[in-house]
Parts: C-alpha cells; sequence; structure tokens
C-alpha cells in the first residue's frame, strides 16, 4: 500500500521546514558555538531544498542556480565562522556561549 | 567547442561597475604587495584604500552626472541595477570606507599592529554592500550581503588581544549567520510565490498575475521572513540586541564602519526589496515596518539612557536613528511622496556623523581601545577644548538640534511621514527625539560641567583629526545650507521597471 502514496512537493516542503525550524531551535537552545554554527548549516541546507522543490514544481531553473551560491556562501561561512571560533577556544578552552559575557548591558 | 560557440554571455557594462573594478582591484593589489614586498611601508596600506575609495567616489560622480539625463537600467541579464539610487548609495558607502581607513591607521600604529588584511576586508566589505545596494535579483543581494557581512565578522574579530572584541566577532558571527538564514528563506519562499528571483521581475509578476497557484500564503511568509532578516540586518528592535555588544567589542573604526556602511547597505537592500520587488504587496508589509519603526526609536532612545558606556549610548543612539530611518521607508511603503529621497538623505548625514563620534571616541579609547566609559569622557573640555567643542557639535547633530545636518535628516523623514498622513509614527518620532536628547545632554554635561577624572595627555593623531575635522565641517554646511545634500538626493529613483 505505501508504494501508491507518491510524494508530492508540497512534501519536501513540509521536510525543509521542519529542517529549518530544527536549525532554528537548536541554534536558541544550544550552548557550544560549533553545534550552535551547524544548526546555521542547516537552516541553510533546509533553504536549498526548499530551492530545489520550487525549482522542480514551477519548471524554472533559477532556483538550482541559487542552491549552488549558497552552497559558495555556507562554505565561505565555515571557513570565517571556524577561524572565529579558533581563536576564542586557544584563549579559553572549552567555552560556551554563556561564558562569553564580558560585554552586556 | 561546441558549447563554447552556442553560448553568448550577457552585456557587461564595465563602466558602470567601475567602483566596484577599482576596489577589487585594489584589494588584490594590496594582499599581494603586503605579503610579496618585504619593505613595503605601513603608510602604503592607507594610502592604497584611501586612494581606491577616493577613486570610485569619482567615478560614481561621473556616472551620476550620466544618469542624470537617464534614468539608469539593469544589466547583467537584469542582476545589477544601476540607477541614481545605487549610485548615490555607492558615493556614501566609499566615503565611510575612506573615513573608517584613516581611522584604522591611527587605530593600528597605536596598537602596533600592522599588515593590510583589514584595509583589504574595508574593501571587500565595500564591495559586498556596493554589490548589495545594486542588486537587482533577490541572490545577488545575498550575495552581497554575505560579502559584507563576513568581512564584517572577521573585523569585528580582528583585535586578538582584546577578549571583547573575539566576543563581538563570535556573537555577531552566530546572529548574523542567523538571521542570513531567515533572509535566505525568506528569498526562497518568495520565489516560491512569485515565480522569479529577480526584484523588477517579482514586480511585474506580482502586478500582472493573479496567483495561480495558491501561493499567496507561501509569498506572506517570505515577506515575513524577509522582514525578520532585514531587521536584524539594519538592528531594528526587536532584533536590535546583537548591536550594543558587537559595537563596544569590536575596534573602533570597525564600529564606525559597521555603523555607517552596514547601515546604508541593509537599507538600500530593505528599500529596494520592499519598495520595488513587493510594491504592489505594500499593504501587506507596511504595518510590520510601522510597528518596527515605533518600536525601534523608543527601543534606542529609552535604553540608551542607562548606558554607562560611550561607546554603547553611541550604538543605541545608532538603533534609534534607524527607526528614523525606519520611519522614512514606511513613508515610501505609501508609493508617493518623498520617503525614499528623505531616507537615503539620512543615511548619508548619518554616516557623517557617525565616523566623526566615532573618531572622537577613538582619540580618547587609549592604546587598548577599551577607556570609553563615561567617565573617562568627564570633563573632556578642560582637557581638549577643541575635541570637546567637535563633539558637542556632532552629538547635537545626532540629537537633532537645527543647524547642524541631524535636523535637516530628522526635519527630512519626519515631514515625508506627514506628507503621506502618517501622523501617528510622525509624533511617535518626534517624542522619541526627546527622550533621545537627554543621552547626547547627558555626554555633553559630563564633558563640560565635570572635572576630569585623570590629567594625562590626549594625543589625537592627524588622521583622526582630519576624521572630526571634515565629519564637524560637513554637518555644519549641511546643517546650513541644507541644498547642497537635499537636491542631490530629491534625484534619487530607482531605475525605471
Amino acid at each position: 500500500m505505501l508504494s501508491a502514496i507518491q510524494p508530492t512537493s508540497t512534501w519536501y516542503l513540509v521536510i525543509a521546514a521542519v529542517l529549518f525550524g530544527i536549525g532554528t531551535l537548536g541554534v536558541m537552545v544550544r550552548r557550544n558555538p560549533l553545534v550552535m554554527f551547524m544548526c546555521i548549516e542547516l537552516m541553510l541546507n533546509a533553504v536549498n531544498l526548499t530551492f530545489v522543490t520550487l525549482s522542480k514544481s514551477m519548471a524554472d531553473i533559477n532556483g538550482q542556480v541559487a542552491v549552488f551560491f549558497v552552497m559558495v556562501v555556507a562554505a565561505a561561512e565555515v571557513v570565517v565562522g571556524l577561524g572565529i571560533i579558533v581563536s576564542i577556544m586557544r584563549r579559553r578552552t572549552g567555552a560556551t556561549a554563556d561564558d562569553l559575557s564580558a560585554l552586556k548591558g | 567547442m561546441f558549447l563554447a560557440a552556442s553560448l553568448t554571455g550577457p552585456d557587461i557594462p564595465w563602466s558602470h561597475l567601475l567602483p566596484l573594478l577599482i576596489l577589487l582591484g585594489s584589494t588584490c593589489a594590496l594582499l599581494l604587495l603586503g605579503s610579496l614586498v618585504p619593505t613595503w611601508p605601513r603608510i602604503g596600506n592607507v594610502v592604497v584604500t584611501m586612494t581606491a575609495a577616493i577613486a570610485s567616489i569619482i567615478a560614481s560622480i561621473v556616472d551620476w552626472n550620466h544618469l542624470y539625463w537617464h534614468k539608469g537600467d539593469t544589466f547583467i541579464a537584469d542582476a545589477i541595477a544601476i540607477d541614481r539610487f545605487s549610485v548615490f548609495a555607492t558615493i556614501v558607502i566609499c566615503v565611510a570606507v575612506a573615513g573608517s581607513a584613516l581611522l584604522m591607521s591611527a587605530y593600528l600604529s597605536r596598537t602596533d599592529s600592522e599588515g593590510p588584511e583589514l584595509y583589504a576586508l574595508f574593501m571587500t566589505a565595500a564591495i559586498g554592500a556596493i554589490v548589495m545596494v545594486s542588486a537587482n535579483d533577490l541572490i545577488v543581494l545575498f550575495l552581497g550581503l554575505e560579502t559584507l557581512s563576513l568581512s564584517l565578522y572577521l573585523m569585528a574579530a580582528s583585535n586578538r588581544r582584546r577578549e571583547e572584541s573575539q566576543e563581538a566577532g563570535l556573537k555577531y558571527f552566530v546572529l548574523g549567520g542567523f538571521a542570513s538564514a531567515f533572509l535566505l528563506y525568506g528569498i526562497a519562499l518568495v520565489y516560491g510565490g512569485a515565480g522569479k528571483t529577480s526584484i523588477s521581475g517579482i514586480n511585474t509578476s506580482l502586478a500582472t498575475y493573479v496567483s495561480l497557484h495558491n501561493t499567496d500564503g507561501m509569498l506572506l511568509v517570505g515577506i515575513g521572513l524577509l522582514m525578520v532578516g532585514l531587521a536584524f540586518k539594519v538592528s531594528a528592535a526587536p532584533f536590535q540586541v546583537w548591536t550594543p555588544d558587537v559595537y563596544e567589542g569590536a575596534p573602533t573604526p570597525v564600529t564606525a564602519f559597521m555603523a555607517s556602511a552596514g547601515k546604508v547597505a541593509a537599507f538600500a537592500a530593505m528599500l529596494r526589496i520592499l519598495t520595488v520587488a513587493l510594491g504592489s504587496r505594500a499593504d501587506d508589509w507596511r504595518p510590520v515596518v510601522w510597528a518596527l519603526a515605533i518600536l525601534t526609536v523608543f527601543v534606542g532612545s529609552t535604553m540608551a539612557v542607562v548606558q554607562t558606556n560611550v561607546k554603547r549610548m553611541l550604538s543605541y543612539s545608532s538603533i534609534s536613528h534607524a527607526g528614523f530611518i525606519l520611519v522614512g521607508v514606511e513613508a515610501a511603503g505609501h508609493m508617493k511622496g518623498n520617503g525614499l529621497n528623505s531616507s537615503m538623505t539620512y543615511l548619508a548625514i548619518y554616516t557623517v556623523l557617525v565616523l566623526g563620534s566615532f573618531a572622537i571616541v577613538l582619540a580618547l579609547s587609549g592604546v587598548n581601545d577599551s577607556d570609553t566609559t563615561l567617565d573617562d569622557f568627564k570633563g573632556l573640555a578642560k582637557r581638549r577644548p577643541a575635541l570637546a567643542l567637535a563633539f558637542s557639535v556632532l552629538l547635537f547633530a545626532q540629537a537633532g538640534v537645527p543647524f547642524t545636518a541631524g535636523f535637516v535628516a530628522k526635519f527630512g523623514v519626519i515631514k515625508s511621514a506627514v506628507e503621506v498622513n502618517s501622523y501617528a509614527i510622525a509624533i511617535a518620532a518626534m517624542v522619541a527625539a526627546v527622550i533621545g536628547a537627554y543621552l547626547y545632554l547627558r555626554i555633553v554635561v559630563s564633558m563640560w560641567m565635570e572635572e576630569p577624572t585623570s590629567s594625562d595627555e590626549i594625543v589625537v593623531a592627524a588622521p583622526v583629526r582630519w576624521v572630526i575635522g571634515l565629519s564637524v565641517a560637513a554637518t555644519l554646511i549641511i546643517g546650513i545650507f541644507p541644498g547642497v545634500l537635499l537636491n542631490a538626493a530629491e534625484l534619487v529613483r530607482f531605475a525605471p521597471r
């Protein structure tokens, strides 16, 4: 019976929205800078899935081109983000987002 | 062979892209020279950056004169729009680069660090900002935004001896990436709702076609997510929490750059997306901008009152300025009147004010760039009267006192709001301006009426003096003869679509 169910584009859009929600929740509840960063990447990939689905359902190539650009941006973000995280970790080993609290008010 | 013969690329208007090309060429040249020439002098970095910024300004002015007769157009397969709006914003961004590079040279010689990286990052950030203000495609806009943001994250974290700088970098990075993801999801859903990523294309498709696939819900959610991302980037309340931390922690020249060029680029992108792409849906997004504007002016001016750090006060003041510009954006959302022009005027004036104000903070901030509490400003009039006078002029201008540029800016946005009958928002802005004045007066009072807490001599480096002098001069000239700026800002238009 299961084989009779054909996934439509809505399914993929919903999956993407769920992934995006998991990413958002992760950034908000996790305290490890590296994990927060991975959650942001998850959000970007959810957007990629949305782009591909919409591109396919509208038969328009622009959405798939956008995905390549987003991947490039995500890769560049990894370089910059890890650079910042590593330079902090070198100073204070095992620091979490809560430990960085010199600036407030 | 077959592919190469059958593919024809789009026409590229090289002459219109000169500012970008100059900045890109200078970035590459600077990085190569700095790493390959062993005797490359430190002053060479700032000279190359200033030359590139001034050359870009000249190229943009030439382009402006050309666009005086043409309204501008979209180029490179609709990816880039070169119009008076983008050229005006480009000039403002290049002024911010020149000013912050001068401040950076003083900052770097004081902390005894060297190297061309920070100057190169200023220029790559400016490239991103210019791409953002002239993007006619949401994906191109996103690329510009990320080019700008990634450079800013690094610059914020660049002082490795100061823990606050690192913390500011990480906070900015995590929250900036978070907001970018929202913006991008918004772009994807707007693409799903309108079937296009091109900004002028979305305009035509929303204006002409009645939603066939019942995609209106998707479009509305997309607009909402776009607004969240943009509100974060312009530091509008309730998405402003990162601003004081990042502005305080980042090196002062970088803060000046973030507050000027970063804000100009973000607001320009917001104006173009909202009024061009989503112009036909203005009734959907205008109430959101209305609420953001009122919340932002009040949060900015009231939270500033309890601060004790001048850099932090100025960052809250930048939030309240963002609120005032949002008043102009709301007026632009009525698709008549001159909300667009008054917002751009505000951004240009604000850039001048913020560069000068942070230049003075830099002059006092000491070797560690951390002497920025209100106590450090006490009795400044007794130690350096000229510096205190200059800061007072700039603070009065930020408060919107007549005969200064700040008055022209605030008057412009409020007038444009009144012209489209948005009385409530205009009144709220005026009330917030009065509350905000307390913050500026508090700094002025402690400078002139209190005793100095230290008697160390304040050495103001020559580049910082130039920035302060030029900024004060521009503030007074625009304040007394507003026509010099208003006549140019009157002409700001988007390319015909």
